[in-house]
């Protein structure tokens, strides 16, 4: 079969496809958008008739892949390493409870922040669940490994974590496909309370999962997915996880590394492999694509004589990604660095687009608290939190998604009156929804700016869960309805707009206002393809 | 055969679309390739970039080593700069020499196009001018292409193919715009 060009987010789609799920869950989140964008867009997903559509958040797709494992048919969810943190009661519940048809969860990390509020390594999730985890190096493993990943999910009735970066999700190359498997016919789990976490069946079911480590290991052992390279020069050896084993062959080519090589894909850690490439060399250089958790599990607090270079000595970087230059420095081969950037150029940080509307909130919101001592705006997560740089520099904090309602709640009970949050529409059905709710049972002093250009923008545009839905919402939760209020961002309505923030914000009360106003780039996307269509 | 190109630019000046015609002419050839790309929160207005890399070889890693880039292709000038990091001694730039001014400390543009002629093997085009007479400001990107044609190892042919493939559903309009504009490109850079 020929090969595709894909992603890696798209080789993991199309391998989801072919290995038969039966449904796709995720919320919007770089870099792992284009997993669930490519199932969505795909001819073949449709006459499967793969479900795929955008859940809320990340806590509500977990829980449905894991209704759907339960009813007997493959699932998978996806999202990135902080939605990870809102799914993570569901997913570390879920190695307890075990899956029926098949489980992934892929998490995808981004070391060196490229699009992120941190780089936390989804690997220490994986491992605090104690399910089996995938790590793949290239394009061509990771769609191995979903197939894979489906086969090992069923075999031990466990979910399976796929942990990527974002240099595998966002980089194309070649994938040849495989066999495609059908889906599963519903078929619930032979014990009806398997998924009943009360105590008495929880401690058994614990102890279960406990007993399968065993097994997990032997996969890691035997998959081949990790891979022992003998070489002939043993003062060193290297253990390279994910990327890490690219950027250390990149520096070799086609001569080939002179050392032992272990190529760690697949985890719990192969621990006879370890031992072996260990006991075979003088000394240990780690490279691992995220947090050293492999390099502090080897060095452990009784150190013992074997020398380990790599995050924790300085060898590596402590921090960020790796990349083949930094592999080379630790090999103590020449950095082939070029020149210097000249000193002319200056950096240019992304901004919002010529005619977004977040633009003329800001200017309304920023006019309006000239009047008050600065430091009183809560954000939130996405397009807006661009409202912290120059121009508008209006932000005080952006944190995790929905923290912009209940810090600013907290902030304000604190004597910060008034206190303004600012989310988007999408933010805040994700996990908005319920600080509202404790800002009115409070009857907090909050004025809550809901942006709504109908739609997730940072991510390119996906649905938004909250379309037409925010008025209702806010009044369902206890918003009094004159203290609703939705505005044009125009510039036409500045002098009007300030009026109704001023007067909101002097209420001591909830206050709810919507600058509503599509986002600039989905209509120009929308304007596009209906040219396209009158061409057509 | 092995190229690795860094193709430069603005989120939204159509980088990608440089990287998809370069892509496909390759697979087409049969050359193995990896591209890694830049996608979120840098594509609003920010600078971006992408590795290209092609090679009848395995290609491990999906980022280009540092002073191992054949040519940065950039369709904005001082993004052309950004990444000299990545160029190899002996490598070329061809770039679009019309600044894309977003930001408020952007420096003087003569500055930029002294910086690049102060370079060895560097190639400025007013892609915007080039592209305009094409048919479209749009294909600016393509005439920027075409410039590199020349250094591509990559037949011409090839490269036209790999256009009509991806503009085709867009229509034969704007197929031509596109094959016309990398055309002039290509003519200009064979002439320096």
């Amino acid at each position: 079969m020929q090969k595709l060009v894909l992603l890696g987010d798209e080789a993991i789609a199309q391998a989801a496809i072919d290995a038969g799920i039966s449904g796709i869950y995720a919320y919007p989140g770089t870099p792992s958008t284009e997993i669930t964008e490519y199932v969505q867009h795909s001819k073949e997903a449709k006459e499967k008739g793969i479900r795929s559509s955008w859940s809320a958040n990340e806590k509500t797709a977990m829980e449905a892949a894991l209704g759907m494992s339960y009813a007997g048919k493959r699932s998978m969810v996806c999202m990135k390493h902080v939605g990870l943190n809102v799914a993570a009661d569901p997913f570390v519940n879920s190695a307890i409870t075990g899956a029926n048809g098949g489980m992934i969860v892929v998490a995808a990390d981004d070391p060196s922040m490229h699009s992120s509020q941190n780089e936390q390594d989804s690997r220490f999730f994986g491992k605090f669940a104690m399910i089996p985890i995938l790590e793949p190096a290239n394009q061509q493993e990771a769609y191995d490994m979903v197939h894979y990943g489906y086969e090992i999910s069923e075999k031990y009735k466990i979910p399976v974590m796929l942990r990527i970066t974002t240099r595998l999700a966002h980089s194309r190359a070649g994938v040849s496909r495989k066999v495609q498997r059908p889906q599963n016919e519903l078929a619930l789990p032979k014990n009806l309370t398997q998924f009943v976490l009360l105590p008495a069946i929880a401690r058994r079911q614990y102890k279960d999962l406990l007993k399968n480590q065993e097994n997990f290991e032997m996969e890691s052992e035997t998959s081949g997915f990790n891979h022992y390279f003998d070489g002939k020069n043993k003062k060193l050896g290297i253990i390279a996880s994910g990327l890490g084993y690219n950027y250390l062959m990149e520096n070799f080519g086609a001569a080939g590394c002179p050392y032992p090589v272990l190529k760690i894909s697949q985890y719990p850690i192969p621990v006879k492999m370890i031992n072996m490439i260990c006991n075979e060399c003088d000394e240990i250089l780690m490279l691992e694509e995220g947090a050293p958790i492999i390099e502090e599990l080897l060095k452990g607090i009784l150190n013992n004589n074997l020398k380990i270079k790599g995050r924790l000595d300085g060898t590596v970087p402590r921090d960020g990604e790796l990349n083949p230059n930094i592999a080379a420095v630790a090999l103590g081969l020449t950095d082939t660095r070029g020149n210097d950037v000249p000193s002319l150029v200056v950096p240019r940080p992304p901004s919002l687009c010529a005619g977004c509307p977040h633009i003329d909130s800001y200017l309304d919101l920023k006019a309006v608290l000239a009047e008050y001592t600065p430091g009183r705006v809560f954000a939130d997560i996405g397009c807006y939190t661009l409202g912290a740089l120059p121009p508008y520099s209006t932000v005080n904090s952006t944190v995790d998604m929905g923290a912009s309602i209940t810090m600013a709640k907290g902030a304000s009970e604190a004597g910060l009156t008034p206190a303004v949050a600012v989310i988007g529409d999408s933010t805040f059905t994700h996990s908005g929804i319920t600080g509202l709710l404790d800002c009115v049972n409070d009857r907090s002093h909050v004025t809550i700016f809901i942006l709504d250009n109908a739609t997730t923008g940072m991510t390119g545009g996906q649905n938004s869960a909250a379309l037409g839905k925010i008025e209702d919402i806010c009044k369902g939760v206890g918003v009094e309805e004159n203290h609703i209020h939705v505005l044009n961002p125009m510039k036409r309505y500045h002098e009007e707009n300030m009026k109704i923030i001023q007067q909101e914000l002097a209420y001591e009360g909830v206050s709810v206002i919507i600058p509503r106003r599509e986002c600039i780039q989905t209509i120009g996307k929308k304007n596009k393809d209906k040219k396209a269509e009158v061409k057509k | 055969m092995k190229k690795d190109i860094i193709l430069a630019g603005v989120g939204g000046q159509g980088i990608l679309s440089i990287a998809s015609v370069i892509g496909i002419a390759a697979v087409n050839l049969g050359l193995n390739l990896k591209q890694a790309e830049v996608h979120g929160m840098s594509q609003r207005g920010g600078d971006v970039q992408s590795h290209l890399r092609l090679s009848d070889k395995i290609i491990y890693s999906d980022l280009i080593p540092y002073g191992k880039a054949d040519m940065i292709i950039s369709v904005e000038p001082m993004e052309s700069l950004r990444y000299l990091p990545y160029l190899s001694p002996d490598g070329w730039i061809i770039t679009n020499d019309k600044p894309f001014v977003n930001i408020s400390n952007y420096p003087p543009p003569e500055n930029v196009s002294n910086e690049l002629s102060a370079r060895k093997n560097s190639i400025s085009i007013d892609a915007d001018k080039i592209a305009k007479e094409a048919g479209s400001l749009k294909s600016a990107n393509m005439v920027i292409l075409g410039a590199s044609s020349p250094f591509l190892d990559i037949d011409y042919g090839k490269l036209e193919e790999a256009i009509r493939f991806i503009f085709g559903r867009k229509g034969d309009d704007v197929v031509n715009v596109n094959l016309k504009a990398m055309k002039a490109g290509r003519e200009i850079a064979e002439k320096r």
